[in-house]
């Protein structure tokens, strides 16, 4: 039995939901009902489930309608149609008494701006979830001691949530999901508001974690890297209905329409990251000043086994491998001009990484990458791979 | 021709109405306001004696104290208190003070127990919102002297009736306020409290309430303000105090005196405000 299983779960903001769920029926657009009804459709039939212990990612844009259904799961939204099971029970038209049991003991949620009370302490705010259901004070405090030493906060429990990093309040945030050992932990796109350094950092906790406690957890996340990084399962939302539900393979190679198309593309690397992005500061030998024996010994110092030639300007001339040089400096010939070599694979800055790597993968030497005829840059293999791989160095701050 | 028209009606009685409502209310009500102003201003007087029989010195070195503690362990403050209290002591109108304070004291409090929860209600329900905000405008724009009429008809003269209009004129500022500072909690810390199970009134004693708690005290802060205000102005129907010196300086064309009188109200004044600014302030 799934832990999570909504059924058509739908969700109107406005005065006439009726009207507007009988025009979703007859396949208007959401800005058509809109325009019609004045209501907003937030959430449209929405069906899905998860299965206990999974990571399911929910993700969409912002407006399609994710951090509404994640309200509708714990009925923070009461939905408008459809239900919603939680274990079995259905959450539509429970009355508020079971609903609070089923939010105290199965569900915990975890906020994208923490949602601490700032006015409790970290151990206080961890505590809550516990103090609400009148647990005794001790046991309550120990529970709450464990889940921020399980995400790292031992040592912070009397400090106030505004002394803290944005990193460590979300930690905070997620020690009071867990103080109360829900089955189930809402997400709503919990790690968004964190820089991408710390945002990284939390997402591989959090999969550490999941291994040791086996949550089932629902995850909201409008960053696709995030959703293929966690997921399980991902479900993509557009204009407040699931487009698509698959594990990240599946999401990305067999894309279900153009929009899911478009969202994976935005992924892929290849396309997105240009020469620019990789190339480093190229070691040359200026033709006009050096012989053999300087470019030899320039060689030796920066451990390579060819080098790019340019003259005074930077003009790319050419490039020679350290054993021609070798023998030139043996036959005691002055100039490189009689070792020099022009087949050198070239780029410019916009060539994109696909390219790139086309190229680079038949080639002896490193990509050089030209403008105007002069050298700005050199790209090596390894740099390809590593930008491929999502890793590594790349002037990110230049893509776009 | 053109006059007439707007006397197509005659003059409609509403003061005769009112006349003859408040006087039903007295009759009808007189066995629920005759013990209130007998007890009440029994009470009243008790504790304003109590103040007047506690030396002078004891009361201004606790107000000291406390004014010390409260503003951080500065000097400042204290200060003042201790130069002004015996500059009023001076004067020889220290009783006049204690039932001044007494007047301030008594209606703050009631305006807070009865504004705060009248708050909560218009924060949480918007029909409750909707009829209370008009009420509260008219209980504020009303000329404030207005009140002592029926204040006298409901209670007599002396410190009761005084309470009565101090009650409706200072008690808005903390209803309005209580539910202002409600309705400001940020709508994720209400999601995150629903969401872990809370009940109704652990969402409010545990999250909206402390968290609206430095708007509230904005709002007892200016209710004690119009309290100690209308205080002044209660004087007219006897109650006694301070205010009391203004008005018979006053009548006597006194400018001394009621001078002197008018600053010991500014000094008390000053004690308070900054008191409860600093309650405010505190951690």
């Amino acid at each position: 039995m799934p832990v999570i299983e909504a059924k058509q779960l739908s969700k109107v903001f406005g005065k006439n939901p009726k009207q507007a769920l009988k025009l979703l029926d007859k396949g208007a657009s959401k800005e058509q009902i809109l325009k019609e009804t004045g209501n907003t459709v937030g959430v449209n039939r929405a069906s899905f489930s998860v299965e206990a212990g999974e990571i399911f990612v929910i993700m969409g844009l912002s407006g399609s309608g994710k951090s509404t259904l994640v309200r509708l799961v714990n009925r923070l939204i009461e939905p408008t149609e459809g239900s919603l099971y939680i274990d079995g029970e259905n959450l539509a038209g429970m009355d508020k008494k079971s609903l609070r049991r089923v939010r105290r003991e199965k569900l915990s949620m975890v906020f994208q701006k923490f949602a601490l009370f700032p006015f409790r302490t970290i151990l206080e705010n961890a505590e809550y979830g516990l103090e609400i259901q009148d647990v005794p004070k001790e046991e309550r405090q120990k529970k709450a001691t464990e889940a921020l030493e399980m995400v790292g906060l031992g040592g912070y429990m009397h400090q106030k949530p505004n002394q803290l990093s944005g990193g460590m309040q979300q930690r905070v945030g997620l020690a009071r999901a867990l103080a109360n050992d829900p089955e189930v932990l809402l997400m709503d796109e919990a790690f968004s508001a964190l820089d991408p350094l710390i945002r990284k950092e939390m997402q591989d906790e959090l999969l550490d974690l999941q291994t040791t406690m086996k949550k089932t957890i629902l995850f909201i996340t409008h960053d696709l890297d995030e959703a293929l990084r966690l997921g399980d399962r991902i479900a993509l939302m557009k204009d407040g209905s699931i487009v698509q539900i698959g594990t990240p393979e599946e999401i990305l190679v067999n894309p279900a329409n153009d929009y899911v198309e478009k969202f994976v593309e935005d992924v892929d690397r290849s396309k997105v990251l240009t020469a620019h992005n990789i190339m480093k500061r190229p070691e040359t030998v200026n033709i006009d000043k050096h012989g053999p024996r300087v470019a030899l010994e320039r060689m030796r110092e920066e451990g390579l086994s060819s080098m790019f030639v340019t003259d005074s300007k930077r003009n790319l001339k050419g490039y020679i491998t350290a054993d021609d040089a070798s023998e030139a400096r043996k036959k005691e010939v002055g100039n490189l001009q009689e070792i020099l070599k022009n087949n050198i694979p070239k780029v410019d800055r916009d060539t994109s990484l696909k390219e790139i790597f086309d190229i680079i993968h038949d080639s002896p030497i490193p990509v050089a990458v030209v403008e105007e005829g002069k050298l700005v840059g050199i790209i090596v293999r390894g740099a390809v791979i590593a930008a491929l791989a999502g890793e590594g160095e790349v002037n990110i701050e230049d893509v776009k | 021709m053109l006059n007439n028209m707007l006397d197509f009606i005659p003059e409609i009685p509403v003061a005769d109405w009112t006349e003859t409502f408040t006087d039903i209310l007295t009759d009808t009500f007189s066995f629920l306001f005759e013990p209130i102003k007998e007890h009440f201003g029994n009470f009243m007087d008790f504790v304003s004696e109590s103040l007047t029989a506690v030396p002078p010195v004891i009361i201004i070195l606790l107000v000291a104290i406390l004014a010390f503690f409260i503003s951080g362990k500065k000097i400042g403050l204290a200060a003042f208190s201790i130069v002004g209290l015996w500059f009023i002591y001076n004067q020889g109108l220290w009783e006049h003070l204690m039932s001044t304070f007494t007047l301030v004291l008594i209606s703050s409090l009631l305006s807070i127990i009865i504004g705060v929860p009248i708050g909560i209600l218009m924060s949480k329900s918007k029909t409750a919102e909707s009829i209370i905000t008009p009420i509260l405008d008219f209980m504020q724009t009303m000329p404030a002297f207005v009140y002592l009429i029926p204040a006298v008809a409901f209670f007599g003269i002396g410190m009761v009736p005084g309470i009565f209009a101090s009650l409706i004129f200072a008690t808005p500022p903390t209803v309005r306020f209580t539910n202002l500072g409600i309705r400001q909690v940020s709508s994720e810390l209400v999601e995150a409290s629903e969401a872990f199970g809370s009940t109704g009134s652990q969402k409010l004693f545990k999250v909206e309430l402390p968290m609206a708690k430095a708007t509230i005290m904005a709002g007892i802060n200016q209710t004690v303000m119009l309290a100690l205000s209308m205080v002044v102005i209660a004087s007219m129907i006897g109650a006694p105090g301070l205010g009391r010196e203004v008005l018979s300086a006053l009548q006597r064309s006194n400018v001394g005196n009621g001078f002197v009188a008018g600053v010991g109200i500014v000094i008390l004044a000053i004690i308070i405000d900054r008191v409860t600014q600093n309650l405010n302030k505190k951690k």
